[in-house]
């Protein structure tokens, strides 16, 4: 049960946001490709970053304490799930935000300065 | 580089890519500040059982923190360190967070899934709120 500490922390934070999805009406999970479009170049990043990061020693984990998964031979499989978890949580607090107080993002149809529809 | 010089470098090009390149000016806008505001909090939370519980440890020679001790719980606050956590994770964080709502809101803007749009809260939400 140990291996599962990290995976714990990350379905925290999948379970502490996915109500937002029905009570505040975000529309994220609903939104799919759109948000599968936002988070594969952020996944892509930041494991790069952390290949380098355990590459130089900035950072390790306890072996005991994580899945015994290792992507690209050095990244826990739990460090990419973080990468894909953190941006979908991200989002659902900024469109539950935007549910919440009706603030413009910029992306609104109504917006002078955005692209125009297709 | 060390983690403290590239939590910098990260933040400043997420900044770029929101003010230049995507244009999306995310930074300027009190929706991002509000929900970046909840968001760290939620950060220290969970960023603070990662590195409390030493599942993931540093490298004092990368951050401005000293190694933290080999058989206890790093400093809570001081030390370069915030719950547990390097400084450098704020910054770490806050470009994560960036990049991923200004590649949302820009393709949001190119018309990739921009309806159906967010809200409004739940009828017993709204009475919640009130």
């Amino acid at each position: 049960m140990d291996h599962l500490a990290y995976l714990g922390v990350l379905l925290f934070c999948l379970c502490g946001t996915a109500w937002l999805e029905v009570a505040l009406r975000t529309r994220v999970y609903r939104r799919w490709h759109r948000l599968v479009l936002s988070i594969a170049p952020v996944v892509v990043v930041f494991t790069l970053w952390d290949k380098y990061a355990i590459g130089r020693g900035h950072w390790w984990f306890d072996s005991e304490l994580i899945t015994t998964v290792r992507i690209w031979s050095t990244i826990p499989l739990d460090e990419v799930l973080f990468f894909i978890v953190i941006p979908i949580c991200a989002v659902l607090t900024f469109e539950a935000v935007r549910s919440v107080t009706g603030d413009e993002a910029g992306d609104e149809l109504s917006t002078p300065s955005s692209a125009s529809p297709r | 580089m060390t983690y403290t010089q590239l939590s910098v470098v990260g933040v400043l090009m997420a900044i770029c890519l929101d003010i230049f390149f995507f244009r999306t000016r995310l930074i300027r806008r009190s929706l991002f500040w509000k929900s970046y505001a909840i968001i760290v909090v939620f950060q220290l939370l969970t960023n603070g059982v990662l590195t409390g519980y030493r599942i993931v440890r540093y490298d004092g020679n990368a951050i401005i923190g000293p190694d933290a001790p080999i058989n206890s719980a790093p400093a809570f606050v001081g030390a370069g360190r915030i719950a547990f956590a390097p400084v450098e994770d704020l910054l770490f964080g806050f470009s994560l967070v960036l990049l991923t709502l200004v590649l949302w809101v820009w393709l949001g803007r190119i018309g990739i899934g921009r309806t159906p749009v967010s809200g409004p809260p739940r009828a017993f939400m709204r009475r919640l709120m009130k």
